[in-house]
């Protein structure tokens, strides 16, 4: 409880000191959100109201609801507006495999049958995390709500709002999760500068940017003449034979 | 390839890079032919450009032959001779779909580090710093250009590269700048810079309809390139500047101001030296010297248009004066692709041949030596193009 506190409070404070500076990590979503506010709450009130919708959550008394419910867990919340029609951004995002395209720490989705998808992760330090999803809400063009099947190794949840204003769909992405590790292995994982909400703001920018041009801006692999492998992490590709040592055919202080 | 690059404050190096290759789906690669050295590198050189590394690529104003597209790009071919604009935009977003190029949402790979600094991040440019996107520019031999089915943009034959290749930047900028003037018949627009894009201001400003065009710069043969355009010179340095132009102008000031010097402005009053010392000891970000006599001299009502580059934050700007005298400022990148079509035709129909401004034609590698001619006004340097191939 202490630590939950101390955390929250720090998560707070890094959130706005360092925001978006930090270094982007492979590790993504521990993070402690300023609601509180629990989504399967939201997406069981949804629920609730709905009666007759999709997939009456079958788990209400599994330990997915028990590991996130009211603050527990570590919430992220990020928005996007898109220059798309609501519907075109809806159906790209309802299918779920769609999601690795921009989603920096996500390998693979697959979808399987009666909202049923498997979801493979990259996770901290070269692990795999997997794990299987159930969609429990869908209002078409409005909303998108799933969550961990129960016994899954990571618990999480998330839903997505749809908007239309006058510049746009916008779209609010809510995930929770309880990472391994717990809220320590997040507070760990943290100091070594990983920053999930910076993280999901990016893959929803690549996702406006996927949509909106069909392809992710990016400069990695091109030319340069850097002499040292030091370089911006933007412009960094391994593979890439651009980034070799070259030779300097004229240069000299100019002044 | 040969490249320009940045290495450090002062520090400019000819470097055998990689060729560019494409990356997307929407890239092209042009093979350059002219490519120019525009007055805002002279910021990179100098430093005061955050966000630039060590190897970078200099370069925003070029064109040349398509040498190559990716497969998204259908409306260009190999062969075909373009010009560049120097902000790259998607054509797709909001901002673009209205005609704001530079500030496409989508091209800056790195728009995290502008939204720090600026809230919402501007479209990427070539060769202007990893805030900026990090883009290799085009003083090179071969450049690759993203979104090449929104920027790039086919030239005549009939033309010849210095007539064309400034629709890159300057020619817009120096229009922008002018229309940003609001101009009405019979209107005197005062110009602070005689370098290319204030050259380019004056003669948009009488393309416009301006009446009365008056250029504020020390250096003589700015000042005769300026008088040959049809405007008046006042000596930037002169400290009774503010008295001659109000003479100038029946006593109330210009109707518009066009600030085309920017961040590193030299200027004869104690303000120059206040704006160096914090430059200097990075207290201040730019200097604004002559941001202020326009905002000053403006006369009430009327309108201060700033192409000029500024970065950070502007101490000691007089704002009091702006909302006093009921000033409108305007500002901004250029939105070059907007301009282009008009201001072919202004080329084609002989209003204007932007040749004239070029000074120096030289080779690739005088780059860096270049870049020291140019900054230090040394030489009756004004433009320099270089030829790579």
């Amino acid at each position: 409880m202490v630590a939950g506190a101390m955390l929250a409070g720090w998560g707070l404070q890094r959130r706005d000191a360092i925001g978006g500076t930090a270094a982007v990590g492979a590790a993504a979503l521990l993070y402690r959100g300023a609601t509180g506010r629990s989504l399967i709450d939201d997406a069981m009130r949804v629920d609730r109201g709905r009666r007759r919708g999709i997939a009456a959550i079958a788990d209400r008394y599994s330990d997915t609801r028990q590991r996130l419910g009211g603050r527990r867990g570590i919430h992220v919340e990020e928005s996007v507006t898109l220059n798309k029609p609501i519907a075109e951004v809806y159906r790209f995002w309802r299918n779920f495999e769609n999601l690795p395209q921009f989603m920096e720490h996500l390998d693979q989705v697959a979808m399987r049958e009666h909202g049923i998808s498997h979801w493979v992760a990259k996770g901290p330090a070269g692990t795999r995390v997997e794990w299987d999803a159930r969609i429990i809400n869908e209002i078409d063009n409005k909303l998108i709500g799933w969550q961990s099947l129960e016994g899954s190794m990571i618990a999480t949840a998330g839903s997505v709002n749809f908007d239309e204003t006058e510049h746009g769909t916008r779209v609010r992405v809510h995930l929770q999760y309880d990472p391994p590790g717990g809220k320590l292995g997040a507070m760990v994982a943290r100091l070594f500068g990983e920053e999930p909400n910076q993280t999901v703001r990016e893959d929803l920018r690549r996702f406006k940017r996927l949509l909106e041009t069909g392809e992710i801006p990016t400069t990695a692999g091109q030319p340069s003449g850097r002499r040292t492998m030091a370089m911006h992490p933007s412009a960094r590709n391994p593979n890439n034979p651009s980034h070799m040592p070259s030779r300097s055919l004229r240069s000299g202080a100019v002044r | 390839m040969r490249a320009v690059c940045w290495e450090g404050t002062n520090r400019i190096g000819v470097q055998r890079v990689p060729d560019p290759t494409i990356l997307n789906p929407r890239d092209a690669i042009v093979r350059i032919t002219s490519t120019a050295i525009c007055g805002s590198d002279l910021h990179l050189l100098d430093g005061f450009i955050p966000t630039m590394q060590r190897g970078d690529i200099l370069g925003h104003e070029f064109m040349g032959i398509v040498e190559d597209v990716g497969h998204a790009v259908r409306n260009l071919q190999r062969g075909d001779r373009v010009i560049v604009p120097f902000p790259i935009s998607c054509g797709n977003c909001w901002f673009c779909e209205h005609e704001l190029y530079s500030c496409c949402d989508n091209s800056n790979p790195n728009a995290w580090m502008a939204e720090k600094l600026y809230g919402y991040s501007p479209a990427g440019l070539f060769g202007y710093s990893h805030m900026m996107g990090g883009y290799a520019g085009g003083q090179a031999e071969y450049a690759r250009v993203p979104y090449a089915d929104v920027g790039p943009f086919k030239v005549p034959e009939s033309l010849t590269d210095e007539q064309v290749l400034f629709l890159t930047d300057i020619f817009p900028t120096g229009y922008m700048a002018a229309e940003n003037c609001n101009i009405h018949p019979g209107d005197t627009v005062a110009v602070w810079g005689g370098g290319p894009v204030g050259q380019f201001s004056i003669r948009s400003a009488f393309l416009l309809g301006a009446k009365r065009v008056i250029a504020i710069e020390t250096v003589p043969e700015r000042r005769r390139m300026a008088e040959q355009a049809g405007a008046e010179t006042l000596d930037s340095m002169d400290p009774d500047g503010f008295e001659h132009l109000r003479d100038m102008t029946g006593g109330i000031g210009p109707d518009a101001c066009i600030d085309a010097v920017g961040m590193e402005a030299h200027g004869p009053r104690i303000d120059y030296y206040y704006d160096k010392a914090k430059t200097m000891t990075m207290l201040a970000t730019d200097r604004i010297s002559a941001l202020r006599q326009a905002i000053y001299a403006c006369r009430k009502g009327g309108t201060v248009s700033v192409p000029g580059v500024y970065g950070g934050f502007l101490d000691k700007l007089p704002f009091g004066a702006v909302v006093q005298k009921g000033l409108t400022i305007k500002s901004g990148q250029t939105h070059v692709h907007r301009y282009l079509p008009k201001l072919l035709r202004h080329i084609e129909n002989g209003d204007i041949d932007p040749s004239f401004v070029v000074t120096h034609r030289v080779s690739l590698d005088d780059a860096p030596q270049m870049y020291k001619t140019f900054r230090d006004k040394e030489d009756g340097c004004i433009k320099v193009v270089m030829k790579p191939h």
